[in-house]
């Protein structure tokens, strides 16, 4: 996998609000592989929205990319004009979004909002229909065409996501980039999901970027993991060395709050002590340093750097496991 | 088969509740118009004979009150203006001397003409303006846009008029108003240039709520999330603009719409009285100053009709725009 060439590469992004500027994202840097799955875990605030968001250009108002680069295919997409991005966008590189209740147009049928994918890049002809009748098909709607000619609002959330993400897969992108698709929805219909993109991505050997505050949703699904704290990754590497050998005291905290099933002693879940820092006010410290147990003067002082290889990399003074 | 019935129940019990609560309102209508004119000083005497009134004997006061069927009880005016209004001749213009159904005909035309042109300008320079300040809020164009709006609220119809008629008239010499009134059947081109610049003002004063409502519902709707979505698939700029953001916008501009054209069916007064068109307005105002009673009431019911008749209307088009509207 070292060797597979990186398909999106964001390096050192800065985003951060344009008026009275708020740093929301710092210095964040990471690969996406050909064919390789990663997942951007945190919990909110900590800014795995928004870097997602700003692959797209899709970032809400008032917010901008201020520093870095997101190079896709060589292409800097922070800095390509309007009409450039337009034209990656659900092409290239598509997204599901977070609520699926919210995501379609409310007036308008299913069907042409499948459609206006097609027709934003391509030409439409007679086999447009076929198609998204066949995207449709392939993420498990039933009954297509009287789907096709449904308005949102007849479909239930796992049915509406369902839809999303045919509506992304439908021009075969290169690049699937998942906020949390799976949080507004029961938990029943969010493994059929999970199901269906693992399924979708396996056989379309596309990249993929899994946002998710939940690390037991993605333990499965993705190759790698990325740990963002207050704006900044903490934490990546493979999903193996991430899970059994947790270095940041943050993600060993992430870990030891998981539920255990085979546990039936009763305990209390374990927590981390503390709130999260907002971004913009950290300074030059560790993020995580006033919630740390590990945490020294050095913590309090400087910036830990994320160093260490794809395989697993740390932003941390005492990292775990390590005697101080 | 149960559910069909239950459904078609339920939409006829629907029914029957809209068709009842209309009925009610224009019942209630009937009755305050019949009051307030009653309640107002003055009767159809001094409205047709003003200070002379003074000078008339009390037996020929007595004769002209039986004359115009005011020395009946109120009731039973009320049930003899309400049975002529039923069968459809809408009561008697005594100064006039014709039905007031006959004055009806040739007036409405005249303002439906006017509320559809005020209507239909309005629409299209508010949508437009709304559009365009919304493009970019806090910009210089909105700034433009919202400026246009507040002008057009604040000035009132009969400084627009006045200032047109004047400047037209005197400065011009035009003033196709000054002719006969024409309808649009009998020389279209003579009742354009009457109708022109009456619709213009009405439609500036249609276009300035009806801005502030395109405004702010595409400022709501362009943070939406299916906005984003829409982008996020890579649909082009002008089409995000019109089937996602428009059209999920246009439910409070088709509530406005019908307002500002329900207010405009009701006459604008002032302004047919400055461009000398004989519509609904002008009757009203001549009718009220005589003290036509059964002239006002039935103008007044008519307008009520046509109000009530533009709300039903609207929610059609309502289940046209949204489809989860049932």
């Amino acid at each position: 996998m070292n060797q597979s060439k990186a398909l999106l590469s964001v390096d050192h992004l800065v985003i951060a609000t344009q008026q009275d500027p708020r740093v929301l994202i710092n210095d964040v840097t990471f690969e996406v592989h050909e064919g390789e799955a990663v997942g951007v875990v945190g919990e909110s605030g900590s800014g795995k929205t928004l870097s997602a968001l700003s692959i797209l250009g899709l970032l809400p108002r008032g917010v901008a990319v201020t520093e870095g680069s997101i190079e896709y295919n060589g292409v800097d997409l922070a800095k390509i004009s309007a009409q450039e991005m337009r034209k990656i966008r659900g092409s290239e590189i598509s997204m599901v979004y977070q609520d699926p209740m919210t995501a379609l147009n409310p007036v308008m049928k299913i069907g042409d909002q499948l459609l206006e994918v097609i027709e934003s890049h391509e030409k439409l002809d007679g086999s447009s229909a076929e198609r998204v009748w066949e995207a449709l098909r392939e993420v498990g709607i039933p009954d297509v065409g009287r789907a096709m000619e449904s308005y949102p609002h007849e479909f239930s959330g796992g049915m509406r996501q369902r839809v999303m993400i045919a509506m992304a897969l439908i021009l075969s992108p290169k690049l699937l980039i998942a906020d949390e698709p799976t949080t507004a929805l029961d938990v029943t219909i969010q493994q059929q999901i999970l199901a269906l993109v693992a399924e979708e991505r396996r056989k379309r050997k596309m990249s993929m970027l899994w946002i998710t505050h939940d690390l037991g949703v993605v333990a499965n699904l993705v190759d790698r993991l990325i740990v963002m704290y207050a704006g900044r990754i903490v934490e990546a590497g493979s999903v193996k060395e991430i899970f059994t050998n947790p270095q940041h005291p943050y993600t060993h905290g992430l870990l030891a709050s998981l539920p255990v099933t085979k546990d039936k002693s009763r305990k209390r879940l374990t927590s981390i002590v503390g709130v999260p820092q907002k971004p913009w006010l950290v300074g030059q410290s560790c993020s995580f340093a006033p919630r740390c147990f590990k945490a020294t003067s050095e913590c309090a002082n400087q910036i830990p750097q994320l160093v260490g290889t794809l395989e697993k990399s740390v932003a941390c003074f005492h990292p775990m496991g390590v005697e101080s | 088969m149960q559910r069909v019935n239950a459904l078609q129940r339920f939409i006829f019990s629907a029914v029957v509740v809209r068709i009842s609560t209309i009925a009610t309102t224009l019942f209630g209508i009937s009755v305050f118009v019949f009051i307030v004119l009653r309640v107002i000083p003055g009767n159809t005497i001094t409205g047709a004979f003003g200070i002379e009134t003074g000078v008339l004997t009390p037996q020929q006061i007595a004769e002209l009150r039986h004359y115009y069927g005011i020395d009946q009880s109120l009731l039973s005016q009320y049930f003899s203006w309400m049975g002529s209004f039923l069968t459809g001749h809408l009561g008697f213009s005594f100064s006039t001397g014709v039905s007031v159904l006959k004055l009806t005909e040739s007036a409405l035309p005249v303002t439906i003409e006017l509320a559809l042109i005020g209507t239909i300008l309005g629409v299209i320079m508010g949508i437009a303006v709304g559009m365009f300040s919304a493009s970019k809020p806090g910009s210089f164009r909105d700034f433009g846009g919202q400026l246009f709006g507040l002008l057009a609220l604040a000035i009132p119809g009969f400084v627009l008029s006045t200032a047109i008629v004047t400047i037209m008239a005197n400065i011009f010499h035009y003033f196709p108003n000054g002719l006969e009134y024409m309808t649009p059947w009998r020389d279209p081109w003579v009742n354009f240039q009457q109708m022109m610049f009456p619709g213009l003002v009405l439609g500036i004063a249609v276009a300035a709520p009806v801005m502030r409502t395109t405004r702010s519902a595409l400022l709501e709707t362009v943070d939406k999330d299916f906005v984003r979505t829409a982008r996020g698939k890579g649909v082009i700029p002008r089409k995000v603009q019109m089937r996602h953001v428009l059209r999920n916008s246009l439910i409070p501009i088709v509530t406005m719409t019908g307002i500002q054209f329900g207010y405009l069916l009701g006459g604008a007064v002032i302004v047919e009285k400055i461009f000398a068109l004989p519509g609904m307005g002008r009757q009203v105002l001549d009718a009220i100053n005589k003290r036509e009673y059964a002239t006002v009431q039935s103008s007044v019911m008519i307008f009520a009709i046509m109000f009530v008749t533009i709300n039903v209307l609207t929610d059609l088009v309502y289940r046209m725009i949204d489809p989860r509207i049932k």
